[in-house]
């Protein structure tokens, strides 16, 4: 007979069936050591995949290899200059950045009335109701580094509007909640920031994690910006975006050095010029969550390891106790061959289907996790899932080890010779 | 059926070594009933292993059905033994979690026969012993007597040309010893060989023929006249 013929034949499973079910207890009890050991990889796998996802939740309105840079004060003497001189970032600098630094994708130059200017920002008025709030001078590139989620009917500063300096605005949710009805209609309608009047061209949605800003920010193009409140060539920081494949903590090197050439800056000073890396913060986060992720198949194969070596030490137990019913068959005409593809086959066959009880099992507590979470606005965790390689990978680890640990108990069993077992009593 | 040569077998002790059979010549015919006997250690068992193949002889040659059986590895064995030998034990042997039908049908699948095909002919010898209505039940569930009954069915399933039975009446009363007997003597009387090791002397006396063992040699050969266990019963 050979084994492709044995595996599917269904006397080999009677076989099997018949010896598995002679001790239904202990079985039970071998199969739960594999099927928790599953059960924790699939479980603790798919936990740290969600809260991978959760991360990529948080960051998904703003690139991830984006980055922030300001000017401070100077720390070292140079070039003459004392310490404590404040260089003022320029609009050409973004030019001079974009040429010293390739890896640079895009920058978006960006000024505000009311962050760090000490101002709590610039009032806007409608008839009769009025806010503060911060007004931001901006770029249409600025939406490339973080978007924007502009309500229907509306849109983001464009080139145009940098060119004619238009007046034009886009607002935040709070910002319409405070200044309009709840049935009006925003876009188009006009409203005086510091006394000029703005269009209205659309309405952003607030999404959390970019940082200071909040959902009262109003937009206006940069070039309008620079006229009201008389900035000129000033820009008070950079957002840079790299490209996907670059190390972004060489990029904010280059910028922060390029930036110390132009404004004669020590390259040493390193308090000249102050920078966000949200690229690193990133990566530091999504390292936590890929050492989680190794951590959970670390653990879940260890203790698939566990269960499977329990079921070989069964096996072991088993076939000692069974000694005389293997010289039996023996004795009948059973060869080793057939011995032995009977014994890994059991071992095989209760490691495979407590590891797709374990498989089932982790998805119904995936299933759950996911739908008490899924609703958790603030808690950073996403669909959490088992890419199906992690569980063909388990069960092929699985069905390897059960063969393999199945030796141990089949070589015993082989090794004793027919005439011993049948002498014992 | 049956020739053994100048067989000689020993067994390491440690250092020393225990020479258990001591130059056996033996030559069974076709449709013999045989009697071994011998009191313990006389090395009966030992000739019946080797008969057997269930174990291997050190010197000397032995032929069954005019197959020399040489160079014995487990698999070869494993196949001579399902193609020669039908094996009756004292303490029966039955696989406890088989019904009677599937313990008898057990040799069958290991000759790879169809399963139904199988069961017909399992069912067919478990008739032949008279229990065709209990092949459903566990060994459990059976007496001593039926345990060995259903442990002749299955030695004889497989057509052997031998059957060798290890002191088939030993776990049995007297009663139940001449039943069982009485079942050999039949299948002998169907022309099938039977080797029958035994301490018991009434039990040998339902043989045709009695082998006397003795410190590992044979001290006598005989042929008697058989006692029917038919009038027992």
């Amino acid at each position: 007979m050979n084994s492709l013929k044995i595996i599917f034949d269904r006397d080999t499973w009677q076989e099997i069936f018949g010896s598995i079910q002679k001790n239904k207890v202990r079985t039970i009890i071998t199969v739960i050591g594999v099927l928790w050991g599953i059960f924790i990889y699939i479980t603790l796998s798919g936990s740290a995949k969600g809260l991978d996802n959760g991360f990529e939740r948080e960051f998904e309105n703003i690139a991830m290899n984006s980055m922030f840079v300001w000017a401070q004060s100077t720390s070292l003497p140079y070039e003459g200059f004392k310490t404590g001189r404040n260089p003022q970032l320029k609009l050409k600098d973004a030019q001079t950045l974009r040429n010293n630094v390739p890896e640079i994708q895009f920058i978006a130059p960006r000024n505000v009335r009311g962050v760090f200017d000490g101002t709590s920002g610039s009032q806007i008025v409608r008839g009769t109701k009025s806010g503060t709030y911060n007004v931001y001078g901006d770029f249409p590139e600025y939406t490339k580094i973080a978007t924007k989620k502009i309500y229907n009917g509306g849109r983001f500063i464009n080139q145009s509007d940098i060119d004619d300096a238009r007046k034009v605005c886009v607002i935040g949710e709070r910002t319409q909640k405070e200044l309009f009805e709840a049935d009006e209609e925003p876009v188009g309608k006009f409203v005086r920031i510091d006394d000029i009047y703005f269009q209205i061209i659309g309405v952003h949605k607030y999404v959390q994690g970019g940082g200071f800003e909040s959902d009262g920010d109003v937009f206006i193009p940069f070039a309008t910006f620079r006229k009201l409140y008389n900035t000129g060539e000033n820009v008070e920081w950079f957002t840079i975006a790299a490209y996907d494949d670059a190390d972004v903590i060489q990029v904010e090197k280059d910028v922060k050095q390029t930036l110390k050439r132009i404004h004669r800056v020590s390259p040493k000073d390193e308090r000249a010029f102050g920078s966000f890396n949200l690229g690193e913060v990133f990566n530091r986060i999504m390292g936590f969550a890929r050492g989680m992720t190794f951590l959970s198949l670390i653990v879940g194969i260890a203790t698939i390891i566990a269960g499977v070596i329990g079921i070989g030490n069964i096996l072991l137990i088993s076939v000692k106790e069974r000694t005389k019913e293997l010289g039996v068959r023996r004795a009948l005409g059973a060869t080793p061959a057939e011995v032995r593809m009977q014994i890994i086959l059991e071992s095989v066959f209760l490691t495979t289907v407590a590891g797709i009880f374990g498989i089932v099992l982790g998805a119904f507590v995936l299933a759950g996790i996911n739908a008490g979470t899924a609703n958790l606005e603030d808690f950073p965790y996403t669909n959490p899932t088992v890419p199906i390689s992690f569980v063909l990978g388990a069960l092929a680890i699985m069905v390897s080890l059960g063969t393999l640990i199945g030796l141990i108990p089949a070589q015993r069993a082989v090794s004793i010779k027919p005439i011993d077992a049948l002498r014992e009593e | 059926m049956i020739q053994i040569n100048d067989l000689h077998k020993s067994y390491k002790m440690g250092s020393s070594s225990l020479h258990v059979l001591k130059g056996i010549n033996l030559s069974v015919e076709d449709g013999e009933l045989v009697a071994i006997m011998g009191s313990s250690g006389s090395g009966k068992s030992t000739l019946l292993n080797i008969i057997g193949m269930l174990d291997i002889l050190d010197t000397g040659t032995y032929e069954i059905d005019k197959v020399l059986i040489e160079d014995l590895d487990e698999t070869k064995a494993a196949k001579y033994r399902n193609q020669f030998l039908g094996f009756v034990f004292q303490s029966f042997n039955l696989i406890n979690y088989k019904t009677a039908l599937e313990n008898v049908s057990l040799p069958l699948y290991y000759q790879g026969m169809k399963r139904k095909e199988r069961q017909d002919k399992a069912l067919k010898y478990l008739a032949s012993v008279g229990l065709a209505d209990w092949a459903t039940h566990l060994p459990s569930e059976l007496s001593g007597g039926q345990k060995q009954r259903v442990a002749i069915a299955r030695a004889l399933v497989s057509e052997p040309k031998l059957l060798l039975a290890d002191e088939p009446t030993g776990a049995l009363d007297t009663q139940t010893s001449y039943e069982v007997m009485d079942i050999i003597q039949k299948i002998n009387q169907e022309g099938k060989t039977i080797l029958v090791v035994t301490h018991e002397e009434d039990i040998a006396q339902m043989c045709k023929r009695i082998v006397r063992l003795k410190d590992g040699v044979i001290i006598q050969d005989t042929k008697v006249n058989q006692v029917l266990a038919e009038q027992y019963v």
